[in-house]
């Protein structure tokens, strides 16, 4: 580490990366084999950075699987209801992509969207409330795991239908683009959703009105049970861009520097007023689709490969490598992340169930002017 | 024994083999058809028998599934298309609504015009889902002139019902409620088509008629179960097919008993139970004792929280109260 505190040049370059890190694509270009080209990282992108940043970066990812493997845990033991689609394995997606936002800046999210909420500042505590049905929740036990929003911290919400955001997610930069105002929206989606008409639509519709709009597909290569090479087109989502003359950058979904890199450039190109990037994150969910999935349709020797990938080991092993950290502090990161979760979940799971007395209300806005 | 048991997921699952075995034609379309064997697990197994000219999976494309469908129907496929959930069914409705539903009579009501296809599809709540997993949208649908309308309560009936939409010549919705799948029953042996807008009385009686269909039939039940024990003689008709209606049979019942509850699990403004109560005050005026009941959810989306989600759904309790108001006007 060099005398500021930032990191110095490290070593391991991937030989897929072009010089600034990630690969971007021109109109009609192909890789070869996505899966073989992937790097090992991490990460030709530490030089310069914080401690502070790389530190908090790992903490949140951290959280992020802990929530999640709490979850897994609480379905396996019949503690919780409903389903849900949980993020293991792609926490450095939303770690990477929501680092470079402001909190008025936006995010709308998918139905696997605890990491989006969390990485962009929404309450652990009232998640997990959520999560559990309580009044005290995010959105008073009404929405769940794939309807919940925190407009106060810039999170729109996650979503339980497949695409069905990204058009709101293009709306409001088109508000922000009426308004002269320079904050961006970030509109997260998986592989899967590619396919939908919504999204062809969408980046059309941002891209001839140049709006302030960062589409970032998570490819964890599988909607459901179906493999990315039997429902798209292409071999890769980002070039899915050049048809509607927009940037398309594939970045490395299991580094949140790499994936930070590439939102930093697409934000900046946002704020000008330069229109949308397509950012495509090659990544990997760990655990079933949703909590019913046996998971027939993929290898566990093609699991074992990502997993060999984690973000999170490869960060902090990264860190005591590069003498940023020392062993016991990364130690330190991890137990104080997990009794961060630890305590949002006892204080939710503490809870009483919701009152039914005021179901019928909030459907309506009664604050009109006409009245 | 000329009968087995099956649940109603494997019932449906028999229904879709018999087809496709019968005629080249069926194929089914849908999303993780396949090895995953459907989300619910219906169309478990058929990706083997039948292969991937038989079992189609597609992308998530709902908006133009439909009008895929509907392309291959007109050229002589018989098309079945999964769709994952019901509330994604609004994805669908333009190619529905604007297309394959006016093709035959817009192009001069001609035979060679024909769009036979069944749109499958899970429908309800109950399992916590929340608001764009557990909707029943059936009224939306029934306001669609040309589409027909299935919704089983026993596998029985989903088998025979589900062989008869697949051999109709016209675009067939096929209702499925979730928390009917596991639900198992006595399914005859034999070929049993069950003709489609044919309602089916499953209790006699001669008090109150309780009218409803799918899950909250089921609900129907118990309610009468509760009502007998009050020493009253309800009487409970399965509409099976929403679209065409057994008006025919549902005058019948409500010209004996004079009164009536309409149960449904969609919303209550401008739903299956208002289009019930039309047709029971065009039909059965005179003959009523007391004002038709209705019983179903609160205006209101289906919230997550399984306390909150019982309390917007309609319950067996709602339908008890609705039905000793009726009895006692
Ligand atoms: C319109 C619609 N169709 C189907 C579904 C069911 N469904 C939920 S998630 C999903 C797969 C989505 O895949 P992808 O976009 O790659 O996201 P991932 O699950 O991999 O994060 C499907 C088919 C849905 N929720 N909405
Ligand atoms: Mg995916």
């Amino acid at each position: 580490m060099t005398e500021d505190g930032t990191v110095g040049g490290t070593s391991r370059p991937d030989k897929w990366k072009t010089e600034d890190g990630n690969q971007r694509l021109e109109v009609g270009s192909r890789m070869t084999d996505p899966i073989s080209h992937f790097p090992v990282p991490l990460s030709g992108f530490m030089e310069g950075q914080s401690k502070n940043k790389l530190t908090s970066m790992l903490r949140m990812m951290i959280v992020i699987r802990r929530i999640e493997e709490t979850l897994n845990d609480l379905f396996a033991r019949g503690k919780l209801f409903g389903t849900t689609h949980l993020c293991v394995g792609q926490e450095a997606v939303a770690v990477g992509a929501c680092y470079p936002l402001r909190k008025d800046d936006l995010v709308a999210s998918t139905h696997r969207g605890h990491s989006h909420a969390l990485a962009k500042g929404v309450s652990l505590r009232k998640l997990m409330a959520e999560l559990l049905g309580k009044d005290e929740g995010l959105c008073r036990g009404r929405g769940g795991t794939q309807h919940l929003s925190d407009i106060s911290v810039g999170f729109l919400g996650t979503n339980g239908i497949t695409g069905g955001l990204i058009p709101v997610a293009t709306g409001a930069a088109l508000a922000f683009k009426m308004k002269k105002q320079d904050n961006v929206v970030v509109s997260f989606f998986g592989d899967g959703a590619s396919n939908t008409g919504v999204f062809h639509e969408s980046i059309n519709f941002a891209s001839i009105k140049k709006l302030p709009v960062i589409y970032i597909c998570e490819n964890n290569l599988y909607a459901m049970s179906i493999h990315v090479k039997r429902s798209t087109s292409v071999e890769n989502i980002a070039q899915r861009a050049s048809a509607y003359s927009i940037p398309g950058v594939i970045v490395d979904g299991m580094d949140p520097l790499a994936v930070e890199k590439a939102m930093v450039d697409a934000v900046n190109r946002a704020r000008k007023g330069e229109g949308p990037t397509l950012i495509e994150a090659k990544t990997y969910r760990y655990l079933g689709h949703s909590k019913s999935d046996r998971r027939v349709y993929r290898t566990r020797e093609e699991e074992k490969y990502w997993m060999d990938r984690d973000a999170i080991q490869n960060l902090s092993s990264a860190l005591i490598e590069n003498n940023v950290a020392a062993d016991e502090e990364i130690e330190a990161i991890f137990r104080d992340a997990e009794n961060e979760v630890k305590s949002a979940v006892d204080w939710a799971v503490s809870l009483p169930d919701p009152s039914v007395d005021d179901v019928a209300s909030g459907l309506f806005q009664e604050n009109n002017e006409y009245v | 024994m000329n009968k087995v048991d099956l649940s109603m997921k494997d019932a449906i699952n028999l229904a879709l083999t018999e087809e496709m075995e019968r005629d080249g034609n069926v194929f089914i379309m849908g999303e993780d058809i396949g090895v995953y064997g459907g989300a619910f697990g219906v169309t478990a197994g058929l990706l083997d028998k039948f292969g991937e000219d038989g079992i189609v999976e597609t992308p998530i494309s709902e908006g133009s599934l439909m009008g895929i469908a509907t392309g291959s129907a007109l050229m002589g496929m018989r098309p079945v298309l999964e769709i994952m959930f019901m509330d994604f069914t609004t994805l669908i409705i333009d190619q529905v609504l604007n297309h394959a539903v006016k093709f035959r009579y817009m192009f001069g009501g001609r035979d060679d015009i024909r769009v036979p296809l069944v749109i499958r599809t899970p429908y309800g709540g109950g399992r916590a889902y929340g608001a764009s997993h557990s909707q029943s949208l059936e009224g939306l649908f029934l306001h669609i002139p040309g589409l027909k309308i299935l919704v089983p309560s026993t596998p029985a009936d989903a088998r025979g019902l589900l062989k008869s939409a697949i051999r109709d010549n016209n675009p067939v919705l096929f209702l499925e409620s979730k928390l009917l799948y596991n639900k198992t029953g006595q399914v005859p042996k034999d070929d049993n088509l069950i003709p489609i807008g044919k309602a089916k009385v499953v209790i006699e009686g001669e008090d109150i008629t309780l009218l409803s269909y799918g899950r909250t039939l089921d609900m129907c039940r118990e309610a009468a179960d509760y009502l007998e024990n009050e020493g009253y003689k309800p009487e409970v008709i399965d509409l099976r097919s929403l679209n065409p209606l057994d008006k025919k049979a549902i005058t019948k019942s409500v010209e004996k008993t004079g009164r009536v509850v309409v149960v449904e699990e969609g919303t209550l403004t401008g739903g299956v139970g208002a289009e019930l109560c039309s047709v029971i005050m065009e039909n059965a005026f005179f003959s009523l004792e007391s004002p038709p009941e209705r019983v179903a959810a609160m205006d209101l989306p289906v919230p997550y929280s399984p306390v909150l989600e019982a309390e917007v759904l309609p319950g067996v309790g709602d339908i008890v109260e609705a039905s000793l108001r009726s009895l006692s006007y």
